[in-house]
This record gives C-alpha cells, sequence and structure tokens, in this order.
C-alpha cells in the first residue's frame, strides 16, 4: 500500500528552512541551466530563421562564407536566368544579387566601434528575404540611403530615422528601420547593391539568393549550376548555410552549459542527501511505526523519494520563474563567419523550462536515493527502542 | 585552540554530512576559478601587448585592405621605428573542423617586429630562403602530429585553390598567454600566386617610445583621411581588445554564473550547519551547564563552519590550478594559456571567508543565546 503524499507534505512544513535551503539551492542551478541554454537557443534560432529552405544561396566555389565570396555581374545574371527560379508579377525573377561587408560604426553607448554587416542589396530581396519596413520607408534607387534592421537601433549611434551615417567616405541617410522575424538579419544595415559596390569592393557581388519556385527543385537547380562551366559557384539551401554557421557557437555555448550545471547539480545533490538523512534521521520512529502499521519497506522508499523529488520539483519550479524573466532580452555576440556583430534575444521556450524540472526531478531522485534505502532498510525493533 | 579536538570531534559525528558538504564547497570554487579564469585569460591576451606597437588596419572595418604603398610612408612618420604587415588568409585544413590562424607575412620585418616568437636561427634563416616556407606554432605542430619539412596542404576560402606550403620551421611563444597555433607564411607567396595584386590586412609599426602613440596615431590617420583608404591607428593593446570584446558581454556571463554558484553552495553549507546545530540543542546546554561561555560555543560553531568551508575551498581552488597547469588546458586553442591566477585564488578565499560566515551565524548565535533551563527541558 502506497503511503499518502499528504505525510511527506506535513513532515516538510516541520523543517520549512531546512526544506527552502535545498529547493532554492537546486532552484539556482535550475535557474542557471535555463539561462544558458536559452543563450544558446536565442543565438541559433537568430540565424536558423535567417534562412529559408525555398532560397538558394549562391556563393563562390571555396567559399566558407559570404565575406570570402565574389560573384561577378556577367555570373549573377546566368544564375538568375535560371527556369527553376520563381518571378514575380512582372515576370522577373526574384533573385537578390548582394554585395556583402563588414563595416566599423561607432557604438550608442560608451565609446569604440563595432563590425556591423553592411549588405547591398536590389528589390528583389525584400520578398526573397521576407523583410518588412517597420518605421520610414525603403531606400530609393541611386540614392545614398539606408535602411537598418531594428535589433541594432538602439545599439548603435546614428541610427534614427532622417540621421547620416558615414561610413565608407560617404554620409549615408537613414529612411528606415526593417524588422526580419527576429532573425539576424535584423543586425544589418541594408542600402542598394548598386551604390555599395563601387564604394566597398568594386565590381563583384558576393552572393545571389534565389527563391525557387518548387523547393524541391534544389537537387537539379544545384547540379546546373555547379556544373556549369561558365561558373565558378556552389549552392546551399539558404537554410542549411545559416544553420552552419550557428553551430559552432551553439556547441560551444551548449556544452559549456552542460558542464558548469552537472557540476553545480553534483553540489546541489549533495546538498539534497544532507537534508534528505537528516529527514530520515529525525523521522526514525515515525518510520519504524510506518514499517509496524503494515506498509512495506518499498513503500517506505517510494515515499521518501517522492518527498525528495516534489522538494527538487518545487526548487526547479522556482528555478524556471527565477530565470524567465531574462527572455527577450537582447544581448549580443561576433559571428565569426561573417565577422559581424549578430543581436539576438534570450529565448525561454516551453521546452526548456520543461527540461529544466526534469533536471530538478533527477536531481531530487539522485540525492534522495541512498536515504530512502536507509529508511526503507530500517530495523523495526531497534528504531522503536 | 584547545577546542579543536572538540570541533574534529564534531565534524566526525557525521562524516557523511561533512564529507558531502566539503566536497561541495570544492566542486562550487573549482567551478568559481574556472570561470574567473576564462575572464582573466581573455584580458591576459591585451595585457600582454606591447606598450611600443601600434596596429593600422583600414578605418571601414578590419576585412579591408590598406595599399602597399602606405609602407613607405608610415616609415616616414617621425617616432616609427619598423613598419611590418600581414594578412589573413582564412584557409581550412583537412576536414576544417579545427580552426587556426594564418598569416601571410613579411618574412623580414615580421619576426624582428615580434620578439616573442621565437624561431630557432637556422629555421628562420629557411624560411627566409624558400617561397613557399611556412613557420607554425608549437602548439598547431603538435596538434596535427605535423614535423619541420613536411607538406601541409591548405584549402583557401578568401584566396581560392589548394595552397601547399613546407614547414621550415617552429615557433615558441616566449609568453604563455600568446597563442602558439598560429601558421605563418611568406606575403610574397601569396602575392605571386593570386591572379589580381594583394594588399596587406594591417600594418604594424614599432614606436622609438610608447609615449609617441597617441602622437603617432594622429599623423597617420591625418595623412590618409582623404586617400581611397582611410586609416584606423590604435595600440596593439586596443586591437587585441576589440577581438576581445567580439565575444560580447563575457565578464557579465561568467560572473552571473560565479554568482549563482556561490549562491547555490551558501545553500548547502548553511543548511548543512543548521542541521548539525539543531541536533546538538542538547549538548549545547550540557557545555554550558559545565562551564564553556556563550562566546566559547560560539566559536566553536563558527570554526566548524569555517573548518569545512576552507578545506573545500582549498581542495578546489588548488585543484584548479594544478588541473588546468598541468593539463595545458586552452579553450580548445580559443584561451592560449589558461591559468587560474593568485588574484583569482585570493577572491575565491575572500569568498569562502563569507560563506563560512555566513553559514555559520545563525547557528553560532543560536547556541550563544540558547538558555540552559529551556534547552534541557527537550533532552529526553
Amino acid at each position: 500500500m502506497k503511503i499518502p503524499l499528504v505525510y511527506n507534505v506535513r513532515s516538510i512544513r516541520q523543517r520549512p528552512v531546512s526544506t527552502a535551503m535545498t529547493g532554492l539551492g537546486i532552484a539556482l542551478v535550475v535557474a542557471v541551466f535555463v539561462a544558458m541554454l536559452a543563450l544558446a537557443n536565442g543565438f541559433r534560432a537568430a540565424l536558423v530563421r535567417s534562412g529559408s529552405p525555398d532560397n538558394v544561396m549562391v556563393l563562390r566555389r571555396g567559399a566558407d562564407s559570404e565575406l570570402s565570396s565574389g560573384i561577378s555581374r556577367e555570373s549573377a545574371r546566368l544564375i538568375a536566368a535560371d527556369p527553376r527560379v520563381a518571378v514575380d508579377a512582372q515576370n522577373r525573377p526574384l533573385a537578390s544579387p548582394e554585395v556583402f561587408v563588414v563595416i566599423n560604426i561607432p557604438r550608442a553607448v560608451g565609446e569604440g566601434v563595432n563590425n556591423v554587416v553592411a549588405r547591398g542589396v536590389n528589390e528583389q530581396a525584400f520578398p526573397v528575404r521576407n523583410i518588412h519596413i517597420t518605421e520610414g520607408r525603403t531606400f530609393r534607387s541611386g540614392q545614398s540611403e539606408i535602411i537598418i534592421g531594428e535589433k541594432i537601433v538602439p545599439r548603435f549611434a546614428h541610427t534614427a530615422l532622417g540621421d547620416t551615417l558615414r561610413f565608407a567616405n560617404r554620409g549615408w541617410v537613414v529612411v528606415g528601420h526593417f524588422s526580419a522575424g527576429g532573425s539576424a538579419l535584423e543586425s544589418e544595415i541594408w542600402g542598394e547593391n548598386e551604390q555599395f559596390m563601387p564604394v566597398f569592393r568594386g565590381e563583384v557581388f558576393q552572393s545571389v539568393i534565389v527563391r525557387l519556385k518548387d523547393r524541391a527543385s534544389f537537387p537539379e537547380i544545384k547540379r546546373t549550376l555547379e556544373g556549369d562551366q561558365r561558373l565558378t559557384v556552389q549552392a546551399q539551401r539558404e537554410s542549411d548555410f545559416y544553420r552552419g554557421q550557428s553551430t559552432l557557437l551553439t556547441n560551444i555555448l551548449t556544452s559549456l552549459a552542460i558542464m558548469i550545471t552537472s557540476i553545480m547539480a553534483i553540489g546541489a545533490i549533495f546538498g539534497a542527501v544532507n537534508t534528505m538523512y537528516a529527514a530520515v534521521s529525525s523521522r526514525t520512529s515515525e518510520i519504524a511505526v510506518l514499517l509496524t502499521l503494515g506498509f512495506a519497506p518499498r513503500s517506505v522508499m517510494a515515499s521518501f523519494l517522492v518527498e525528495s523529488a516534489v522538494i527538487a520539483l518545487l526548487g526547479g519550479i522556482a528555478g524556471g520563474l527565477l530565470a524567465l524573466p531574462i527572455n527577450g532580452i537582447v544581448t549580443s555576440t561576433t559571428n565569426w563567419n561573417s565577422f559581424s556583430e549578430v543581436a539576438f534575444s534570450f529565448r525561454v521556450t516551453p521546452g526548456l523550462l520543461l527540461s529544466g524540472a526534469i533536471f530538478a526531478v533527477v536531481m531530487g531522485l539522485v540525492g534522495g536515493f541512498f536515504p530512502a534505502w536507509r529508511a526503507a532498510r530500517l530495523q523495526v525493533v531497534q528504531a522503536l527502542r | 585552540m584547545k577546542l579543536i579536538p572538540l570541533v574534529l570531534a564534531n565534524l566526525r559525528r557525521h562524516r557523511l554530512r561533512t564529507l558531502l558538504t566539503t566536497l561541495g564547497v570544492s566542486l562550487a570554487m573549482f567551478l568559481f576559478a574556472s570561470l574567473r579564469s576564462v575572464v582573466t585569460t581573455l584580458n591576459a591576451g591585451t595585457e600582454i601587448a606591447s606598450a611600443s606597437r601600434m596596429v593600422v588596419q583600414n578605418a571601414n572595418a578590419i576585412v579591408f585592405t590598406l595599399p602597399m604603398s602606405y609602407r613607405a610612408r608610415l616609415a616616414a612618420v617621425p617616432g616609427v621605428t619598423e613598419v611590418s604587415w600581414a594578412n589573413w588568409f582564412g584557409g581550412q585544413y583537412g576536414d576544417g573542423r579545427v580552426f587556426f590562424g594564418q598569416f601571410a607575412v613579411d618574412p623580414e620585418s615580421y619576426f624582428t617586429m615580434y620578439p616573442e616568437i621565437q624561431v630557432p636561427p637556422d629555421q628562420l634563416d629557411a624560411f627566409k630562403h624558400e617561397r613557399t616556407a611556412a613557420i607554425v606554432g608549437k602548439g598547431l605542430m603538435d596538434l596535427f602530429g605535423w614535423h619541420v619539412g613536411q607538406n601541409v596542404t591548405l584549402r583557401g576560402t578568401i584566396f581560392p585553390g589548394d595552397w601547399v606550403f613546407t614547414i621550415r620551421g617552429v615557433y615558441t611563444p616566449s609568453n604563455k598567454a600568446l597563442d602558439d597555433r598560429s601558421f605563418l607564411f611568406q606575403y610574397a607567396y601569396l602575392d605571386e600566386r593570386t591572379e589580381h595584386r594583394i594588399e596587406p590586412g594591417w600594418y604594424t609599426l614599432k614606436l622609438s617610445d610608447p609615449a609617441l602613440a597617441p602622437q603617432v596615431a594622429h599623423t597617420v590617420d591625418d595623412m590618409f583621411r582623404n586617400s581611397s583608404a582611410a586609416t584606423k591607428t590604435g595600440t596593439e593593446k586596443a586591437f587585441n581588445q576589440s577581438f576581445v570584446t567580439m565575444w560580447g558581454n563575457v565578464q557579465f556571463l561568467m560572473n552571473s554564473i560565479g554568482m549563482a554558484v556561490v549562491f547555490a553552495i551558501l545553500m548547502v553549507t548553511g543548511n548543512a550547519m543548521m542541521m548539525t546545530a539543531r541536533e546538538r540543542t542538547g549538548e549545547v546546554a550540557v557545555l554550558k551547564t559545565i562551564g564553556f561561555t556563550d562566546r566559547t560555543l560560539f566559536v566553536l560553531v563558527m570554526m566548524e563552519a569555517g573548518l569545512v568551508t576552507f578545506t573545500g575551498a582549498f581542495i578546489g581552488l588548488m585543484g584548479a590550478k594544478a588541473l588546468y597547469s598541468s593539463s595545458g588546458f586552452n579553450g580548445f586553442g580559443f584561451l592560449p594559456g589558461f591559468d587560474v591566477t593568485t588574484a583569482t585564488l585570493a577572491i575565491g578565499f575572500g569568498i569562502t571567508l563569507v560563506l563560512a560566515l555566513a553559514s555559520g551565524l545563525v547557528p553560532a548565535l543560536r547556541a550563544y543565546r540558547l538558555p540552559i533551563v529551556q534547552a534541557l527541558r527537550h533532552v529526553e
């Protein structure tokens, strides 16, 4: 027969401070666990969202990023002319030959500069990339005008509408801010490709992004483009390209999170072991009474395990709540593939909170195991003496 | 001092609890030392920068180059004694999973500019006389199991194609905090094999006097302000610092985690001390009856807390120091010269003191204030 849960709840109430401290120890471990994974999650999400499986990213063969790539005008025209590329209402191909550079612009707070992506695009980039102007308007063709991703607007100086940002020996008027579904593109500065080309790297694009009519035709277009004698390019699904850029840092962050929290968890488990042993020894006679009443040793063991798990679960929930406020906070790091700053939000997902809670329960069960084992094996006669 | 046997006897009573609490503190302090060392190691990279060197880069961003013609004009700036230049190659070796820096350097000026990159004179000589020669850091040699004389092929990402180099020398940095995983080769090789003319990614200047740095920066940047490639000149320290800040706010991240670790362990030790004190209520009353003063009992509990936390901290902090210095951990190449500094150890012991006081105070006060009569009433 099972020992009712009420027994555990009342027992816990007998020693609130000790229980709270054990729970809080576990809460802190879970909070660090959730927070660090939220960081890794946020970074990955920002990059993964930047790419769509419907789009193809064409770079020079051998280039591992847009920064090291180069595609001539002629090649860009050939790529856009592929029959598998989708077209807009005016029957123009949905292809965006882009100029990609990294520039230093001054920070909004404090001194110093940071590397930011400046991307020169044509008007097709907006439907291809799902970009929305949130404020102002888009740049006009032939003008020194730029639009700025909304994530970096508060982080850098001279990014408000109407401001003039200086780079490449020219002043550029900020005419709009744009959003891109929380992706890394929101950390970029966009202008017209024909304006960026002469001032930066000369007569060459860095990449061509095309929208496919049918995403299943990717293997065909890849084969055609890479096999074309006139081109030296490689084609990748845009989503794979960005996922590839996110793996290194995401892996570092995730393994760091796991390493740190496992060491912390061992400490918290030690705390739980101490608490549960103390609970068992202070309740020796109670346990003996339970055993005398006919409760099986297995039930006693289960009861103590449940008690430990419940304390840990409460701690886990508290830890999740503790970490919750960081959701949405914007931080930044560098995407080393493009050598530029990426601003992204911490992402606390329900799945992450659930794994935090499971992690807590596991800590509780591990910590409660030996004390519960001792309780179950108590010699009744000795204990009642 | 007379109290020590009594403290030890008390600790021995719940051996498991004492052991677990001590180990808990060890783990926490180990973690603290590791986290703080990440920050100190990152900063050490900027500390070692020479005050008499400056870096000139393109004002647009480091990814843009500077004309070769700047070399002579930079050398003519008053206060500049030497000029060297280099370019980032960005190739991949094998499957490209291991990242390491590859630089095209000027063989004549680079090694006098950086005396801390130490190469045996005969190897340096061999390097200078062969276009495709390379000098490789000791750490990278060991990592891939390369040997001198071996041919190594790098796949260029910025400069397309397969590039074959012959390793002619191995450098060992004079300071542990310097990267020993770089791959250096001749700038001329890069220039000759590339179809179009290439340009240096940055220039390094050596100054006759570090105090001239602000003035030189001004002169250089003014000189090129209206040219096709405006420059940004700064000290080597600022240059290195700019790479550290690119990681984001690592310091804040590490400090916040460190705080959480310390608080979590405070919960564990504090709880253990309180449980111990509660179990001994009767005993404390007996000790008071036979003449122990309130103050002695207070000290007794504090000593117990102190002994557990300091033993734990000693194991954790010294363990971290010993582990990292013996294993040569370098954060997969990102953190060369990873080391637990003396300052980190001192701060660790400082935190331990706070930990001991915070976890011992409540139970110690309880022992101090305990009225004998009331306490003895509970003793069966």
